[in-house]
């Protein structure tokens, strides 16, 4: 078997349940099987899914550094995989946020994302998440052209924001968010790095 | 044949419902006999050294709610104590190996008892209460607690503290070897507390020595903790070696650390966010995860007690 087709038939199904094994572990924690959500199980739900998509953007920024250095190209084939678990462990923390944590009252989460600027910061990054999402298949990348590369550079945007409003919303201690900045700071570093060694080799 | 197994808890056993729900009234009378019997001041609080032990000769108090309390997990698994660490489950975890026996406690500054007392006999002189509070974290998050400890208003009449004395100043066990969060400066140690005169010495306040009728786990403060129930949650100082009658306003943790996010009164607030969260609503802890939020009382629901102690002060301003 060549190796396209070996990351397509064995390697991608088995990344998308490793990818997929935090949420199940959430759940089997939820019911009590695994281990438990603790006194506070809201504000673990919400934190292990925040968690959890903090480290799949850098999981996804990782892997252009992680292909120049080592020459796999076969690694930008489980990229967009790694973009979409972004995006669907910052929709359940959204999504934990809007219906356990607010109860889906309006007004209140129209406060906070107002008001309260590392929500707005986290929203923010939703959103243009949310727009990668959509814009993911194929079919948009061809209809989109030279936009969709554009559009997708946000994903250094949400790796930037995503820090941020971890690091905000962190009472005292923010030695994990500092970790995650440096871990930010070392993928983008990389790629100015690798612009600039490019544009001295072509003058 | 089915040969039946005699129950465990024969029903001559059980408590009557009518007794149970009388239970408060019983040992207030239990009380008041003993201290009538004892003949004078000789009401004494004792608290064993062996972990949860129970405590004896505890008194009811009116100002106990009627709510259920929390489960004795929730109350002893989810802290902020960062002595043990930043993590809510930290304390748990780290405060297990710590022995809070001998325990020393120095009183100082403008009182006429001063000096350092074993833990023992600084409790000695006052009554074990139980004291069922609400308990409001700054976090927006709730719980109730049956704290039993002894009224900090007694304690204060009992130091007598001179006319200079506006403020009292409470401090924690600063020993970075017992206590693993204090090797890494989260905070500068040692944690710092105060109240005025006027709130410590309201019949709120009370110095814990206990919760659930047993002795305080080394978690929740051991072995004495201060309760506001009218503040947050972080104004209740834990692990207390020193207590100061001061002229001037203490510094407090908190307050120096986030000036703008933490102010000295940290009065429960509803109407006052933190700049980061709101403060109107609150998650009780326990209840379903489908519940939702609590309205935040004023004054955490205390202000029939409290309120009074603030008057003509801008309260968004002393927050």
């Amino acid at each position: 078997m060549d190796t396209l087709r070996q990351v397509r038939l064995i390697w991608k199904p088995f990344a998308l349940l490793l990818c997929l094994a935090p949420a199940l572990l959430l759940v089997s924690d939820a019911f009590e099987i695994t281990g438990t959500l603790g006194a506070n199980p809201i504000e673990s739900i919400l934190d292990r899914f925040g968690n959890w998509g903090i480290r799949f953007i850098m999981i996804t920024l990782a892997v252009t550094p992680l292909r120049r250095v080592t020459g796999w190209n076969w690694l930008t084939r489980f990229r967009r995989m790694f973009g979409l678990f972004t995006f669907f462990y910052i929709l359940m923390h959204f999504l934990t946020y809007l219906i356990l944590d607010q109860g889906l009252l309006l007004a209140a989460i129209i406060e906070d994302i107002v008001e309260r600027p590392f929500i707005t910061i986290g929203f923010t990054a939703f959103l243009l998440l949310l727009a990668m999402a959509m814009t993911s298949t194929n079919g948009m990348r061809r209809r989109m052209g030279r936009r969709w590369q554009q559009l997708h550079y946000a994903a250094y945007a949400v790796g930037i924001l995503g820090v941020w409003h971890y690091w905000w919303q962190v009472k005292k201690d923010t030695s994990d968010a500092k970790i995650y900045a440096i871990i930010l700071a070392v993928l983008l570093g990389f790629r100015l790095w690798h612009y600039w060694r490019q544009r001295r080799k072509r003058s | 044949m089915l040969i039946r197994k005699p129950a465990d808890i024969r029903p001559s056993e059980i408590t009557s419902k009518e007794n149970y729900l009388t239970r408060r009234d019983f040992i207030r009378a239990g009380s008041i006999a003993g201290a009538l019997a004892a003949a004078g001041p000789a009401v004494s609080a004792v608290v064993p050294a062996k972990r949860r032990a129970m405590l004896e000769g505890i008194g009811a108090s009116n100002f106990s709610t009627a709510e259920a309390p929390n489960s004795y997990t929730d109350v002893t698994t989810y802290n902020n104590y960062y002595e043990f660490g930043t993590g809510k489950g930290d304390p748990h975890v780290y405060a297990e190996d710590f022995n809070p026996r001998p325990w020393k406690i120095t009183v100082e500054g403008h009182a006429e008892k001063t000096g350092t007392f074993d833990f023992d006999d600084f409790i000695k002189p006052f009554d074990l209460e139980e004291r069922i509070y609400r308990m409001r974290c700054v976090e927006a998050w709730s719980m109730v607690i049956p704290w039993v400890g002894i009224s900090l208003a007694e304690v204060i009449k009992y130091l007598q503290p001179t006319s200079k004395a506006k403020y009292v100043a409470f401090q924690t066990l600063h020993d970075p070897v017992r206590m693993v969060g204090q090797r890494r400066r989260s905070i500068d140690w040692p944690y710092r507390e105060g109240l005025t005169i006027a709130e410590a010495t309201n019949p709120l306040a009370i110095l814990a020595v206990g919760i659930f009728g047993e002795v305080l786990p080394n978690q929740n403060g051991a072995p004495i903790r201060l309760v506001v129930p009218w503040k947050y949650g972080f104004k209740g100082i834990k692990g207390i070696v020193r207590m100061r009658f001061t002229e001037r306003r203490p510094k407090t943790s908190w307050n120096m650390d986030q000036p703008r996010e933490y102010g000295f009164y940290a009065n429960v607030n509803p109407e006052v966010d933190h700049p980061r969260w709101s403060q109107a609503r609150e998650r009780r802890i326990g209840a379903s995860i489908f519940a939702s939020k609590q309205p935040t009382l004023m004054f955490n629901g205390y202000g029939e007690q409290v309120a009074h102690l603030y008057d003509g002060l801008n309260l968004r301003k002393n927050f």
